[in-house]
């Protein structure tokens, strides 16, 4: 059985990365690239939008999309430590969703060929745009890491950041429909073919403790709810 | 830095079998990202099925100071036109 655990974690990855990605708009390094991580977070927004009315559905208690994303508290949220941080260097946000979007390939990929119907309609729309953001963030990979050496070394530094927050990708949720573990050779292989290909290297750094899927986040979790979620609860209902 | 990127001119062809359009230019430090700009920018919106980008350098244009010599000599030359012609009645496959 697909659990409400599980959902949520899918769909929190999802909607904690589309709010990190917001906050590119406006602040990109050309109007174009402004565009092309708006596109990606609104499509991460999407896929969380559909994930969430199916958590809610999964939960049986009414709870809707909305309720959700606006009402719960960080200790609720299920997402991983990658995604919640703060990404305010274009390296690392380049960085972020070349691991991001590996694992997020992998998983649609075999949640499409799953045993949940739900679930695999979700998935099979969220391959396609995940397949486009893999390429965007292996193309920026590749001009940072093979470009000059101020850039290489910055995407080296945002690779070392970000390294210790990929094992948490892979930890065992709870009435999961995928086992998580199951995807981590897939994933690594494609990140680590990039990261060579871009003259990088592969970091070697100790894991995280990670915690999201428990609900135990950063202390930055807080602030990028408080961010989201404030006009939802100062007006609720508000629409437009 | 960001003024250092080229400009680059989108086409694109809206549906199979209609020609690519200009429809803008954009900034991209290569081909290749000039073509995933081109997506986001001119066909997020379901505009197309087909993307080319040129670089503007290599757009050879019409001097619009020439704009009489070049195009003017074509304003009296009706009979250029196919409409100028009466088809005489019971001419047939025409």
């Amino acid at each position: 059985m697909t659990s409400f655990d599980y959902v949520l974690a899918l769909a929190d990855d999802a909607l904690v990365s589309a709010q990190r990605m917001g906050w590119w708009i406006s602040r990109a390094p050309e109007l174009e690239e402004d565009l092309a991580l708006a596109n990606i977070g609104l499509d991460q927004l999407g896929q969380a939008r559909s994930l969430l009315s199916y958590a809610g559905v999964v939960e049986g208690a009414g709870r809707s999309e909305d309720d959700l994303a606006y009402l719960r508290d960080d200790r609720d949220f299920r997402n991983v430590w990658l995604v919640e941080r703060p990404q305010t260097d274009f390296g690392v946000a380049m960085a972020r969703l070349l691991i991001l979007s590996a694992y997020q390939g992998e998983l649609y990929a075999a949640l499409a060929r799953g045993t949940d119907p739900t679930l695999a309609a979700i998935a099979a729309k969220a391959v396609k745009e995940v397949a486009y953001h893999r390429d965007h963030a292996r193309l920026w990979t590749l001009r940072l890491g093979d470009g000059t050496d101020e850039s290489h070394a910055r995407m080296q530094a945002a690779l070392e950041g970000e390294w210790p927050h990929v094992e948490e990708l892979f930890a065992p949720v709870e009435g999961a429909v995928v086992d998580p573990s199951t995807l981590r050779a897939a994933t690594l292989a494609r990140i680590e073919s990039v990261v060579h290909e871009a003259t990088l290297s592969v970091p070697d750094v100790a894991p995280a403790i990670g915690g999201g899927r428990r609900g135990l986040h950063t202390e930055h979790l807080g602030h990028l709810l408080a961010d989201m979620q404030h006009l939802h609860r100062s007006h609720p209902g508000a629409t437009w | 830095m960001s003024t250092a990127w080229p400009l680059w001119e989108v086409f694109v062809r809206s549906r199979r079998g209609l020609s690519h359009t200009h429809v803008g230019s954009l900034h991209a430090p290569d081909a290749e990202l000039a073509l995933r700009n081109a997506r986001d920018v001119y066909t997020r919106r379901q505009e197309g099925v087909s993307l080319w980008v040129v670089p503007s350098s290599e757009i050879v244009a019409s001097d619009p100071g020439e704009r009489d010599a070049f195009f003017d000599p074509a304003d009296d030359k009706v009979y250029r036109h196919p409409t100028f012609y009466d088809v005489p009645e019971g001419v047939e496959h025409l």
